[in-house]
């Protein structure tokens, strides 16, 4: 058993699916803060059997939309000092912004520089997002 | 301020109002002639256009309007990079209301969110067509005298037809309306407006590949090209290209009553012999461009009231 120091003030993203805590990483840019972060992959899990948890050591904005998009399971615990002091859950946000690029080469974004690339949620059953521009759909 | 970039920007109240007005316009066309004065139509085709661009452009001058523009990218500064965010603000200066044809899908979507005047999708690759929509409305209103109970057949290119697109759905809010989708099976009806319009709503339609066994259901046939310019395999284009001819043969079993629609340009998938049968409404249709979008803009500019 690996021991990682609990945080006194941060955040705790609790029940990522296994495998998962990499995406989570990078989509959230965690690699250009100051701060600690550890990630923890592979824990035992009562629920999923194995989960990954990612530890941040500062209070920072987190993009709900982008993590709820990878996993609207994970939790974001809130910790100060110590002690967790609020717990979000999440859903499967109703837009997402440059999260994911449309594949569709007659899509306006395939020439034009610069413009966000944005998808709707089509059908939250299937999990499946559209281009606002061309409609093509992205399934997760 | 309203745009129409897609068919289902506007509601079926909505829709059946620009109806009523293109067909006043039609009988009374002297007392439309000055409600434009003093206002300009920009028309910015990057692509090629001969019916939508000219249409646009009658309707404008037609209303006392004037119009400005480009009708191809080389002829803009497009051709040197800019962007179409830049593009639309430079125009919003110069004019009140501009018509935006592109072949990338979504570019009107994208021309709106930067403008400071109304867009109309103009036709945008292979996605939507909406002011042809209206036109292909008004041309079955006038024609069959209603837009509900009726069974519509739609021929050919169905996959990247964008005026099939953006008349589907706004077919599909009228009541007991069955459609027919006619088409090679690499050209069906995307697997999104098929669950959108259709599967969500309950709404009957039918595929099949061949014309024949469903000629006599149908009260219209709405034909289309094949769009070379879609694909970007030649050979694929080649292979589909002549899937459906419509000739008056087919035309044997059809009701004495069809009313056979077509976008237009045609190339081959409808025989000129066609074009004396009583039938053939597809002229009456161009003709009908004009006046739907005359009713459009000025419904758009908020001149309709």
């Amino acid at each position: 058993m690996i021991n990682i120091d609990s945080i006194e003030r941060g955040i705790v993203l609790d029940h990522i699916k296994a495998g998962n805590s990499m995406t989570v990483y990078k989509l959230l840019n965690l690699g250009s803060l100051n701060c600690s972060v550890a990630i923890i992959k592979n824990v035992k899990s009562n629920k999923t059997g194995r989960k990954d948890i990612i530890k941040i050591d500062e209070r920072i904005d987190i993009n709900l939309d982008v993590l709820g998009y990878i996993d609207p399971n994970i939790t974001v615990n809130i910790i100060e000092n110590g002690k967790t002091v609020e717990k979000r859950h999440l859903q499967l946000p109703k837009q997402i912004v440059n999260v994911v690029t449309c594949k569709n080469p007659r899509c306006i974004t395939s020439v034009e520089q610069e413009i966000d690339h944005i998808f709707r949620l089509a059908d939250e059953e299937k999990q499946t997002y559209r281009c606002i521009y061309c409609e093509h759909e992205h399934k997760k | 301020m309203k745009h129409l970039i897609d068919p289902m920007d506007m509601t079926v109240e909505e829709i059946d109002h620009i109806l009523a007005l293109a067909i006043d316009i039609m009988a009374n066309r002297e007392k439309y002639s000055e409600v434009c004065k003093g206002k300009k139509l920009a028309t910015l085709f990057y692509e090629p256009s001969t019916r939508t661009r000219l249409s646009f452009e009658a309707a404008m001058m037609e209303l006392g309007g004037n119009v400005l523009g480009f009708s191809s990218a080389n002829s803009s500064s497009a051709a040197k990079g800019e962007s179409i965010a830049d593009t639309i603000r430079t125009v919003s200066c110069y004019a009140d209301i501009a018509a935006i044809r592109h072949p990338k899908e979504g570019a009107p979507l994208l021309a709106s969110m930067h403008s400071s005047i109304p867009i109309i999708n103009a036709g945008d690759g292979g996605h939507n067509h909406p002011s042809q929509t209206l036109t292909d409305l008004l041309t079955i209103k006038r024609t069959k005298g209603r837009l509900d109970n009726l069974t519509i057949g739609f021929c050919g290119d169905l996959k990247f037809g964008r005026t099939v697109h953006s008349l589907i759905k706004a077919m599909a809010r009228y009541e007991n309306v069955n459609f027919v989708l006619i088409s090679p099976p690499e050209l069906q009806v995307p697997e999104y407006l098929k669950e959108d319009v259709f599967i969500k709503k309950n709404i009957p339609y039918t595929e099949v590949v061949s014309m024949d066994e469903v000629m006599p259901q149908l009260d219209i046939l709405y034909m289309t090209r094949v769009q070379k310019e879609r694909f970007f395999n030649e050979a694929d284009y080649i292979r589909l290209k002549d899937s459906y001819i419509l000739d008056l043969e087919k035309l044997e079993t059809a009701k004495n009553d069809l009313a056979i629609l077509h976008p237009l340009p045609r190339v081959n998938e409808i025989s000129v012999k066609v074009d004396d049968d009583p039938r053939a409404c597809y002229f009456k249709q161009v003709e009908c461009g004009k006046f739907a979008r005359m009713a459009l803009i000025m419904n758009l500019l908020g001149l309709d009231k």
